[in-house]
């Protein structure tokens, strides 16, 4: 782009803007994510690793839990393309159903956290003063908490509580999904309510505030939608936390029961048996690494694409 | 000085407040009696358990149990452990100091690796050096520490068996041999843990450097003639740390989870793995003590990051 001449871009670049008309917005922006290499390497990676949990299952038909001692702690073979554990249960058909569970609890976490999060954000930012005071105090309490632990003391209080009320797969899901993502919101607080502040002294703001847009309107059509931007990048980090928390919990042995087998709780189930049957382990933990690798440069990616500076730049 | 360490002090304590009112909300709400294990133990006479009730004021309004538990918590008066007999500050305090030094070697690790090689990437930005650096980062902060902590144990104690993977903390040799037995248990949890924050470190040192190379006050210094060492070292890479500090504040709280996981890995005998063993023991003064010690730890280390705040940057300081 550097090396064309200014008219040469401004004669091939205008038919196509009138063309392409306000769309352009998100195109020029997955133009921008293309760029990423590595961006672009995580999407496809990711796009597989969910095509996988998603529809492996139905594809290879082998059932998570059927024991069977004669092939038990097996290296990958053609029979078991990952290898067994120590019940000789298939690694590959545990793995891609505890993918599924670790995927969700990070896109639902995620979005627990971004809700908290822009909602705090948006009030603190929309109304100023004393409630902002209180809410960023708060933001900070929150961010000085030592996170493990307390998601163990608050597990370990609830667990038998949402056990009782939902089953044990749902309940483990929801607590599980609501402490991770009730302890990570306060980094997209803080994010939105510095765009709000900077936002609403805005011309375009002004403007629809003196057409007589009510303060609902502004903030929901005019400043929301342009500060989404980092919430964005922050959102896609968070998966990545939140998959990593949730492991973290099933390999302590305090997240899911062991018929769920999350990455974690494989990895929980193999660390003992690292001697002998190294890939137990190594599988789960390269799939978490992946992932979590993964989201984080298309985070990366994203970070570029969504910067407005970055417009003139490239 | 002294007058800036009183405010810092006064700051804190309604942070220590407010954290321990989340978790007093937390077992408060939480079903269940947290002295249930007393009342339901046939050994214990149904009048003895409503003594007990009366005694520990457990049907008193909340208000009045929250003020008394802080109080007791800040005396480091903690009940006394279910599980193990012993008075729950003893059982802590033995645990403590191992923690510190895992902790702490870890962080002075990670700040070793983060602070030349931040600093050499972004003098070079952009060379091999730096997208060598960069993407190794990247990795080093995506590999989560418990599957770091497999891999290690894999390498270095199966494949090599270069190095003990269970810490003991009862050796028994004596003179160099004790501190060489002590060194090498400790190199795989501190190196894991170290490693998983270098990481992140040397992205937050690159991009403070890259920052703060680029102004006039650095070409200043080497108009007037300053060697590059001096220039880099003490006018670039002194105001790069003000924001670093406060980055690495904001990630003290991170740092417990990772030892929480490194300590279960390696079975360090800290307050990390004591919080899982009482977890599995329904152990809950323990487990409560714990998360308290932790978060008293993170407001500890965030007054240290304030202080070292104030001596980096003197625009703000001691005021």
């Amino acid at each position: 782009m550097a090396t064309t001449l200014p008219s040469e871009t401004l004669a091939a670049e205008i038919p196509a803007e009138t063309s392409r008309g306000p769309a352009s917005l998100g195109a020029e922006a997955l133009r921008r994510f293309r760029r990423h290499r590595l961006a672009t390497f995580g999407a496809a990676a990711l796009v597989f690793m969910v095509v996988a949990v998603v529809a492996g299952p139905f594809v290879y038909r082998v059932p998570i839990d059927e024991i069977d001692f004669k092939a038990k702690l097996q290296t990958p073979s053609w029979a078991h393309p990952l290898g067994t554990d120590d019940l000789g249960q298939d690694l590959l058909a545990r793995m891609l159903y505890g993918g599924r569970i670790s995927l969700a609890v990070g896109i639902a976490a995620m979005l627990i956290a971004i809700t908290i999060g822009v909602a705090v954000g948006a009030v603190a930012g929309h109304f100023a003063g004393g409630v902002d005071h209180t809410l960023m105090r708060i933001t900070d309490l929150f961010l000085s908490l030592p996170q493990l632990p307390l998601l163990l003391l608050i597990v370990y209080l609830f667990r038998d509580l949402l056990k009782a009320a939902l089953g044990p797969e749902a309940g483990v899901f929801v607590l599980i999904v609501a402490v991770i993502g009730g302890l990570r919101w306060m980094p997209v607080a803080r994010l939105v309510r510095a765009q709000f502040l900077s936002l609403r002294e805005k011309e375009f703001v002004e403007a629809a505030r003196g057409l007589g847009a009510p303060p609902f309107r502004q903030v929901v059509r005019h400043i929301l939608p342009n500060a989404m931007g980092p919430v964005i990048v922050a959102g896609t980090i968070d998966v990545a936390a939140a998959i990593i928390a949730e492991s973290s919990l099933s390999f302590l042995g305090l997240g899911f029961p062991p018929d769920i087998p999350t990455w974690g709780r494989i990895l929980f189930d193999a660390k003992d048996n690292l001697d002998f049957a190294p890939h137990w382990a190594i599988f789960p933990g390269t799939a978490i690494f992946l992932t979590v690798l993964s989201i984080n440069y298309i985070g990366d990616g994203l970070r570029d694409a969504l910067d407005p500076r970055k417009v003139l730049g490239h | 000085m002294s007058k800036y360490l009183l405010r810092r002090l006064l700051i804190s304590i309604p942070v220590l407040a407010g954290i321990s009112l989340i978790l007093f909300t937390i077992l408060a709400l939480a079903p269940g009696d947290p002295f249930e294990e007393l009342a339901t133990n046939p050994n214990v006479p149904p009048e003895v358990a409503a003594n007990l009730r009366a005694k520990f004021g457990l049907d008193d309004p909340v208000a009045v149990r929250y003020v008394r538990w802080f109080g007791a918590m800040m005396r480091g008066d903690w009940g006394f452990s279910f599980a193990s007999r012993v008075d729950v500050d003893t059982l802590i305090m033995q645990r403590l100091p191992t923690t510190l030094i895992v902790l702490g070697s870890a962080q002075l690790l990670g700040i070793l690796v983060a602070l030349p090689i931040g600093t050499l990437s972004a003098i070079r930005p952009y060379s091999i050096f730096d997208q060598i650096a960069t993407t190794l980062a990247f990795i080093g902060f995506s590999l989560p520490t418990f599957f770091t902590g497999l891999l290690f144990i894999l390498f270095f104690s199966i494949y090599l068996d270069w190095l003990p993977f269970i810490y003991r903390a009862d050796i028994s040799a004596t003179g160099w041999q004790f501190y060489w037995e002590h060194l090498r248990q400790a190199i795989m949890p501190v190196a894991v843990l170290g490693l998983f924050q270098g990481a992140a470190l040397t992205r937050f040192v690159r991009s403070a450097v890259l920052d703060v190379i680029r102004l006039d006050y650095i070409n200043t210094a080497r108009a007037k003639g300053l060697s590059e060492r001096v220039t880099i070292v003490k006018h670039a890479v002194r105001n790069a740390l003000i924001p670093v500090v406060t980055l690495v504040a904001l990630q003290i709280p991170g740092i417990f989870t990772g030892a929480v996981i490194t300590e279960q890995i390696f079975r360090v005998p800290g307050i990390g793995s004591l919080l899982i063993s009482a977890i599995l023991a329904n152990d809950t003064p323990v487990i409560m003590a714990i998360t308290f010690v932790f978060s008293c730890l993170v407001v500890l280390f965030n007054l240290v990051a304030d202080l070292l705040y104030g001596w980096l940057d003197p625009r703000i300081s001691y005021r």
